[in-house]
């Protein structure tokens, strides 16, 4: 697929630079890897979407348990399916670049941890997490006893206000603190 | 009515958006508490500074205006932009609408600061909800600096924006910075000022872009501001979390604005100079990043090390970055030497075999081209460019005069030199980045929760292992705070951990005084016949050297076992110890070293007095024999002429000689360690008695402490080197293009992800620290031997010399002006280097200090919060006394605004009434809410009105205006919580 490189309009590319953090190469990789995703029908309309699976199947995403919540994070598309554009996807490289700033990369860390998308992350969204970091399999998965303790020293941790749930500005005044977030909120092509 | 030092106007405000809260229940909250805040910002400093005066019935008049043509416009704003996306964040601010109540009945001017930021911190998120909010947030921040200022100008702003509401957004935007424009302009001019502010709004919203030139001055102010304003939205547009279409859309109108009124600003003379800075700020941009993208494009193995990241996280990867950037580091220090002393030497400097330290002696020619005597880099390559004895000591060389001698010091010192400079910026750099990762216990479980995945992992194996090591973490953490600090026998720990460093202080001892040992004993057999030496006896020095390096590094791990320290403590010993090792064992060896270099120089005089001694001779005999006073030269071929031991080159071989030996140790070993064991466990598994794979050897993990200390001393050997032996760092830039390659290779192919997973993160400016260190002390023994050691008289650039910097002076006497020699004899004068030394003492003083009180401030603040949240956590448990005397507490403190305001954390009570939330208060005080919502429903019907006719109480028994921070002296309402102290 060398000749896709060159479908993206200079202009374009030079908005992009201005837009998100890559770097014209990486724009270009991007898309040389987003049109590689795209299905032969697909190339000839104006914006084509990549369904979900395809994305997934990207070796960057393939492993991560979070990717179908990044999908939908990123996603613009009106069914909630989790397809994404090419500009979804610059966006989505662009906030796990090395050059986002802090801000916005907790912003959609955030995003990604809230589950059920109603801007807070509540005891379930927690114990989705939770699930999500140990793995599938029943013996890396906590007990509920574990997982309750847990939950509760979280909360105890970073709910500032105490109402029960850790919204955005709790969430960012924690993870400013990390000192490895920025280090690992990372997904490179 | 709340009795604080709150203006009614302040009081009125609140209420009247409390009324606005109360009536909006959906659709566009997050704006209207925007604007809400907004409003209150702009007023509440106001309100502040009239405290104790009565506000003029006129002031209030224009702000109830002001609130109630808001309030309509909200409405219609809802309407409006119902087709917004963000529905999430919608239901956060209606959540958070209890945050915002709670806020509305704190002081006005803790109000004032905390919404200022709370405002910024919510501002993308509300700006993402139209455009106009955009242009807020933007005006927010710059507003920061001149509020004070610009506050007249402020309420223009929204005025305008009002008008410009079903207006072109440019136009509105306009009458904004021109407003903003004039507030700083005029700031003197109090009275002007509000006509002047209509007279531009009008002229702005009537779309005047045809007539540029009937543009006043102020205008143009306005319009500049205006652009620059536009420009730093285009610039921090990737800062906000908005969806590409949006910020496209809107970075195409910011540029086509800019692009339209850019030209048109600037006058005369000053126009065209305007037109010029665009242009050139335009070619800037452009340029710096094709700049940027060139810098990207010309970083090497960027996908090799992404696949390592992929497999291994980001901790293996950071070895690798970091070799990286000591190849980067190299590569440049190897153009120095290479481009200023061996090519110069070797284009235009006389050939080999033309004078004796260029010509290998007649003794040795036999066997100079050996192989064994090329690895020991005797023989020819002892006479090479190489090293330090090959060069010339002639002033100037070639056609060019390039002044070889000179140029020899100056890069030698220039290594260190670029050297400590990139080392302290990487540094520098490396802590502006992350947090302030002090407070370490107040958020275990939190990191591990949020922050453990690294996304960087794209191998499912990898993956698995870091579920598990979560796993484990959590578990671990969740055992630790369930028996929290139970300590079981605390003296044996302390026994055996005093017993574990005496173990490793001997070790580190017994090794010290090894290599010492080595190092005579070596020069004692440099003494006898090379013939009669083994291998071992000619290489004893690095084979001993290297072997410790292998050996003590485990050796410390399992002693260190008996301290039971937690894994990452434990790390830091570790690599504290491994550091101690490689320090002492170096400079064992440099002491060593200078014994046998003093020897030398004792040798090296005996030789000299020896050839004078013989010149004389033969001139005495010639003089006798020929009967002439002209005497020839004597004509001896230049291998057979006697010379002294030059010592720099032997240090310089002895250095290069450690070097190559640590490059085959390490090699070999990743060989062995890691290959050749891969290689059995792999094979040999299928006919095994157990599981290779899962039990004993298993497969070898990557050792990131240890390569990367590894990497620091061999770097510090080559500083240290490179003086005496210039092909060194030549050597060393093969070495680390290699080991990338041959180390990428071994883990990937043999190598196992970490079970433990340590992050990256921190370590890094700890290792840049070693590196300074290492830095540091191989900077001590160059330096010293460049400043006190006389060079050798028969080889390198100095010989002849008295001292090696004398080459500085002779220049600065015989190439410079006069007057530059002058001001450098001036420069050295004692009587300027003192004072020199005394002000960078003071400023080191001062800088301390200054950081020390950033330190203080730090803690301060850190612990403030800490009260804040620990009064919190009473609030919620305990009964209401405990609580209000904490808020007295807080309320005497000093500097209160920077604390996160009680009011924003606490519950409200007369929101819970309202939404029935889980919190027990609410039961207990009834009376309270009931006012506040037979106040609200008030609000409601007569917004305006009513709530300044509230306003009964004088402000004469709020005590002194300066005192605006003590605790509310009457019944508050506004706190709506128990009875507040009687002051007194």
């Amino acid at each position: 697929m060398g000749t896709t490189a060159s479908q993206l309009r200079k202009d374009l590319l030079s908005e992009y630079q201005e837009l998100t953090f890559l770097t014209k190469q990486e724009i270009i990789l991007a898309h040389k890897r987003f049109s590689e995703l795209l299905s032969k029908e697909d190339r000839n309309i104006p914006t084509p979407r990549v369904p979900m699976e395809k994305v997934l199947s990207l070796p960057e995403l393939k492993s991560n348990p979070f990717r179908k919540r990044i999908c939908h994070v990123f996603s613009t598309s009106d069914m909630k399916d989790g397809s994404l554009t090419f500009e979804d996807f610059l966006d989505l490289l662009s906030a796990f670049s090395d050059s986002a700033t802090l801000e916005i990369k907790s912003h959609y860390a955030f995003r990604i941890f809230d589950f059920d998308d109603d801007g807070t992350l509540d005891g379930g969204d927690l114990e989705k997490l939770v699930n999500c970091l140990t793995g599938e399999t029943d013996d890396t998965r906590l007990t509920t006893e574990e997982m309750r303790q847990l939950i509760s020293n979280i909360l105890e941790e970073s709910d500032i206000d105490k109402d029960g749930t850790v919204n955005l500005s709790e969430f960012q005044h924690v993870i400013s603190r990390s000192p490895d977030f920025v280090s690992s909120f990372k997904i490179v092509l | 009515m709340p009795p604080r030092k709150k203006t009614d106007i302040a009081i009125k405000m609140e209420e009247v958006g409390m009324d606005i809260d109360g009536e909006l229940d959906s659709g566009h909250e997050d704006e209207v508490r925007w604007r809400d805040r907004n409003r209150k910002v702009k007023l509440s400093p106001r309100a502040g500074g009239r405290n104790g005066k009565q506000a003029t019935s006129e002031e209030e008049e224009e702000e109830e205006d002001e609130a109630q043509s808001k309030r309509a416009h909200k409405k219609k704003a809802k309407v409006q932009d119902s087709e917004e996306e963000d529905e999430e964040e919608e239901d956060e601010a209606q959540r958070k609408r209890a945050y915002k109540k709670k806020a509305k009945v704190q002081d006005s001017e803790e109000e004032d600061e905390e919404e200022e930021k709370s405002v910024k911190r919510k501002g993308p998120k509300a700006a993402g909800r139209n455009k106009k909010a955009v242009k807020q947030v933007s005006e927010e921040e710059s507003e920061e600096e001149e509020r004070g200022k610009k506050r007249k100008g402020r309420k223009s702003t929204i005025k305008n924006q009002k008008e410009g509401q079903n207006k072109e957004k440019k136009s509105d935007a306009k009458g904004k910075s021109d407003a903003k424009g004039k507030g700083v302009k005029d700031k003197g001019n109090e009275k002007d000022k509000k006509k002047k502010n209509a007279k531009y709004s009008s002229s702005s919203s009537s779309g005047e872009s045809g007539d540029e030139d009937s543009l006043s001055e102020g205008e143009i102010a306005a319009q500049k501001e205006e652009v620059e304003e536009k420009k730093k939205l285009i610039a921090t547009l990737r800062n906000k979390p908005w969806r590409m279409k949006r910020r496209l859309k809107l970075l195409k109108e910011c540029q086509a604005f800019v692009e339209k009124f850019e030209g048109a600003l600037g006058k005369g003379k000053g126009r065209k100079l305007y037109a010029y800075k665009v242009i050139i700020a335009k070619k800037m941009i452009k340029f710096n990043r094709d700049f940027d993208n060139f810098k990207t494009a010309c970083i090497p193995w960027e996908r090799k090390i992404k696949e390592v990241e992929s497999h291994f996280g980001s901790s293996v990867a950071s070895y690798f970055i970091f070799l990286r950037w000591m190849y980067g580091l190299n590569l440049v220090l190897f153009g120095f030497m290479f481009g200023l002393v061996v090519l110069p030497e070797v284009m235009m400097g006389l050939p080999y075999g033309s004078i004796p330290r260029k010509t290998v002696p007649r003794a040795q020619q036999a066997k100079a081209m050996d192989y064994s005597v090329l690895l020991d880099f005797g023989g020819y390559c002892k006479y090479s460019v190489l090293f330090y004895g090959y060069y010339n000591d002639e002033r100037t060389i070639g056609l060019l005069q390039f002044r070889l001698p000179l140029s020899y010091l100056l890069v030698g010192v220039g290594i260190f030199g670029y050297s400590l400079m990139v080392v302290i910026r990487t540094m520098a750099r490396n802590s502006d980045e992350g947090g302030d990762g002090g407070d370490d216990g107040q958020f275990t479980f939190t990191f591990k929760m949020f922050t453990s995945w690294d996304y960087l992992i794209g191998n499912p194996e990898t993956a698995d292992n870091k579920y598990a090591s979560i796993t484990t973490s959590f578990k671990e953490s969740i055992v630790d705070e369930q028996e929290n600090q139970k300590d079981e026998n605390i003296h044996l720990r302390r026994f055996l951990r005093v017993l574990a460093n005496l173990f490793i202080l001997c070790s580190l001892g017994g090794s010290g005084f090894l290599i010492y040992f080595v190092v005579k004993r070596s020069q004692d057999f440099a003494k006898l016949d090379q013939n009669t030496l083994s291998w071992y006896e000619k290489n004893e020095v690095e084979v001993v050297m290297s072997l410790l390096g292998l050996v003590c590094p485990p050796l410390f791990e399992t002693i260190a076992e008996l301290e039971e320290y937690h894994p990452r403590i434990a790390l830091k010993w570790q690599l504290g110890r491994i550091f101690a090792l490689f320090l002492g064992n170096l400079y064992t060896f440099l002491f060593a070293l200078f014994d046998d270099v003093n020897e030398k120089l004792e040798q090296e005089k005996y030789i000299k007095n020896a050839t004078i001694w013989g010149l004389k001779e033969y001139y005495a005999n010639y003089s006798t024999f020929h009967n002439t006073t002209d005497i020839p030269p004597p004509e001896i071929p230049p291998a057979d002429v006697i010379r002294g031991p030059c010592w720099e080159t032997d240090v310089g071989i002895e250095f290069v000689k450690l070097t190559v030996s640590d490059i085959q140790v390490t090699y070999l070993t990743i060989l062995i360690g890691d290959f050749v064991r891969a290689v059995i466990v792999r094979f040999l598994n299928y006919c095994w008695c157990w599981d290779l794979e899962a039990g004993f050897p298993s497969y070898g993990e990557f050792d990131i402490s240890g390569n990367v200390l590894g990497l620091i001393f061999n770097q510090g050997m080559i500083w240290m080197g490179a003086f005496y032996a210039p092909g060194l760092v030549g050597l060393n830039v093969l070495r680390l293009l290699s080991s990338m390659y041959y180390q990428c290779w071994a883990v990937m192919s043999c190598n196992v992800p970490h079970e433990r997973v340590f992050k990256a993160s921190k370590s890094n400016n700890f290792y840049m620290g070693l590196l300074l260190l290492v830095l540091f002390l191989s900077l001590l023994p160059v330096v010293y031997t460049i400043m006190t050691l006389p060079p050798s008289s028969d080889c390198g650039p100095f010989s002849g010399r008295a001292q090696m910097y004398d080459v500085v002076m002779e220049t600065i006497e015989k190439d410079l002006p006069a007057f530059i020699g002058n001001i450098f004899t001036y420069a050295t004068n004692p009587g300027l280097i003192i004072p020199a030394v005394l002000l960078m003492v003071l400023a080191i003083y001062y800088l301390n200090a200054t950081s020390k009180n950033y330190q203080n401030a730090n803690l301060e603040l850190k612990r403030k919060m800490q009260m804040a949240r620990d009064e919190e956590k009473n609030r919620r448990n305990n009964k209401e006394s405990t609580n209000q005397v904490m808020h007295d507490l807080v309320g005497l403190l000093p500097n209160r605004s920077l604390i996160p305001p009680p009011a924003e954390e606490a519950p409200p009570p007369d929101n819970m009434s309202e939404k029935g939330s889980k919190f027990p208060k609410v039961a207990k005080r009834p009376g309270a809410v009931k006012v506040k919502g037979v106040n609200l429903q008030k609000d409601v019907s007569l917004a305006a009105p009513n709530s300044r006719e509230a306003v009964t109480r004088p402000p004469g028994p709020r005590g002194p205006p300066g005192n605006a921070r003590g605790p509310p002296p009457g019944p508050g309402r506004g706190r709506g919580r128990g009875a507040p102290p009687p002051r007194c």
